[in-house]
């Protein structure tokens, strides 16, 4: 795979530039070394089709950490079982006052996220909380562990917009190596997340690697073979795609091959020139900079001011982390940022009757 | 056409990417000549025009051959019930279980009835037909079919008959882009050109029956049509050369990357 694109040239990167209807060939030569010197051409094309797409929109989401229990041992993750550092699960009151907070920044949509800990945090606590969560935001989605395909059912009645469920690394070797135990050592039934789910008529999946586990270029590869397996199977579902970089955490890892600001905007651009559609969303676990210029380039949802730990907003500021942010500019800061270079800040953009 | 490049569709491989129709020719042995020159391989009979239980229907008789499989069509039936009861009679007349659902109500633009004809599939798959569902250009119709088993769907480049070409482009596209089953362009190619174009953006086959049989001289059409689905496919594998340079703008967008 790696050597195939690889191998793309010049005039494959040119050909793929100027395709009407680009297939994953194309894909290919725009993430190969060989596209790196039409950059410049590569981010015009994706602002351009991008902007007919979407506008000069841009939807806010906020996570909110729930719990930062986890059974996983992962090599790259603060929520590691193997850290020993005292855990945190929101209660009911707890969940109320940090979503009061996000509330009051004038967020809407809201993605909840946890470690994996069935027992924990399982379906039944996932329903609580849409339950306490549903009078303040229109729009909840989840990261959590993968379920079955029962349970989303369960969660969907239950007001579950989107599930997001990165496959970390594509690549089967890899992946053992970094998910040492727990039930997401098991790949297959994490790859397979997303067919439940659709099979479960969600109305949007996410997924996405984490790259510095594997090689970028094959991860991104393979995360459009899955997108595009995904949409012509699961065709009623819509999909959004992000690209985490690893970042430094308590225990960290150093990634096995470093990917740029450079090779990360080739990415962002080439998915937008495969595809029109696909929204793609960048965290703040990204800098200032990069997130500035980037808006304009591909990018359809964005975060800002994220913690990522439990009750981190206003409930206990200083439980455990999932990993360190980078851009820590308040939403204020961020709206204004976006408004100022003719980006409107969409809050709200889901019917939660529906 | 190459060995590798066959088109497989149920438990069928087609070489030809070329389908025909049968009707408006002005003789069985003008229609079996086209056939024949058209080397396709899988050709459509309405089984309104075949008399059941006469061995020697001219037309049936004409198509005869090792390499042609026939298409039986439900030509003028109007409703899923109608198109359900033509199969099974088909089925039997005919001894195969492949059928081309064509459900139109309307006698005169012969549009297809989307909601009867997804609810006949539906119904025919249970019955063990494979079925070819000639519909409009509508890719949520084309999903919803694939869903309920159909084999291939068949949506229409113009009006039935009109020769006008792919006034439906875009949304071919969208459905050649979604589609898990094989996409045969039907209805609406006028012309050599027009089929080749089908081929180029992607469609599996064409079907063509009317730019043939009217033409003042169907067989000669029928070798153009053979060789213009021929390159149209070749050119749809080999890829087309890009059609438009685009300018490079002035301002840079990649120029933070290196401050």
């Amino acid at each position: 795979m790696l050597q195939s694109i690889f191998s793309k040239t010049e005039a494959d990167v040119r050909s793929a530039l100027q395709s009407r209807k680009r297939d994953l060939e194309d894909f290919k030569a725009l993430i190969s070394p060989a596209a790196k010197p039409f950059l410049e051409q590569m981010a015009q094309q994706s602002k351009t089709i991008t902007k007919k797409r979407f506008g000069n929109t841009m939807q806010m989401y906020a996570p909110m950490y729930l719990s930062n229990e986890c059974q996983n041992i992962c090599t790259y993750c603060g929520f590691s079982m193997t850290n020993k550092i005292p855990r945190k699960t929101l209660s009911d009151a707890e969940i109320i006052k940090e979503a009061e907070y996000l509330k009051s920044k004038g967020y809407d949509h809201i993605l909840l996220v946890t470690g994996e800990a069935n027992k924990i945090v399982g379906v039944d606590y996932m329903c609580n909380a849409f339950k306490l969560l549903r009078p303040y935001f229109s729009n909840i989605s989840i990261e959590i562990q993968p379920l079955d395909q029962d349970e989303y059912e369960k969660l969907i009645e239950n007001g579950l917009y989107a599930t997001l469920v990165y496959q970390e690394t594509y690549h089967r070797e890899t992946y053992k190596i970094h998910h040492l135990k727990g039930k997401k050592s098991n790949f297959d039934y994490r790859l397979e997340t997303a067919d439940r789910l659709g099979r479960a008529g969600i109305h949007k999946i996410g997924i996405g690697a984490l790259f510095g586990l594997e090689d970028w270029r094959a991860d991104s590869f393979f995360t459009v073979l899955h997108l595009k397996y995904l949409q012509r199977t699961y065709w009623k579902t819509k999909y959004s795609i992000s690209f985490p970089r690893i970042r430094p955490f308590s225990g960290g890892l150093e990634p096995k091959v470093e990917m740029t600001d450079s090779d990360l905007l080739q990415v962002i651009c080439a998915y937008r020139l495969l595809d029109e559609d696909v929204e793609i969303s960048i965290s703040t676990r990204e800098s200032e900079i990069f997130r500035n210029n980037i808006v304009h380039l591909g990018i359809t949802s964005m975060s800002a001011e994220s913690k990522t730990n439990p009750g981190g907003y206003v409930v206990e500021p200083e439980s455990l982390k999932q990993f360190e942010i980078s851009d820590e500019r308040t939403t204020e800061v961020i709206a204004e940022m976006l408004s100022e270079t003719g980006i409107e800040p969409v809050w709200k953009d889901w019917e939660k009757r529906w | 056409m190459s060995k590798t490049d066959q088109l497989k569709i149920a438990d069928k491989t087609f070489s030809s990417r070329l389908f025909m129709g049968t009707g408006k020719f002005s003789s069985s042995e003008v229609m079996q000549q086209a056939v024949l020159a058209s080397e396709s391989e899988l050709v459509t009979v309405a089984l309104k025009r075949v008399e059941p239980g006469n061995d020697d229907d001219q037309m049936i008789s004409a198509l005869k051959d090792p390499y042609i499989s026939l298409l039986p069509n439900t030509s003028g039936v109007r409703n899923a019930k109608e198109a359900v009861f033509a199969a099974q009679m088909a089925r039997e007349a005919l001894g195969t279980n492949w059928v081309k659902v064509e459900i139109h109500p309307d006698p005169k633009y012969l549009l297809p009835d989307p909601v009867e004809t997804l609810k006949a599939c539906e119904e025919l798959v249970k019955l063990g037909f494979v079925v070819m569902p000639y519909i409009h250009a509508d890719p949520v119709l084309c999903k919803r079919l694939e869903e309920v088993g159909a084999q291939c769907v068949m949506p229409l480049g113009a009006p039935i008959g009109s020769n006008k070409g792919l006034k439906t482009q875009d949304f071919l596209e969208i459905i050649i882009e979604q589609s898990n089953v094989p996409v045969i362009v039907d209805a609406g190619i006028g012309s050599p050109s027009h089929a080749a174009h089908a081929m180029e953006i992607g469609a599996d086959a064409v079907l063509v029956n009317t730019a043939i049989a009217v033409s003042p001289n169907p067989v000669e059409i029928a070798k153009a049509f053979k060789l213009a689905v021929e390159a149209g496919r070749i050119a749809y594998t080999a890829k087309l050369a890009p059609q438009r340079q685009q300018a490079e703008a002035s301002s840079p967008l990649t120029q933070f990357l290196y401050e």
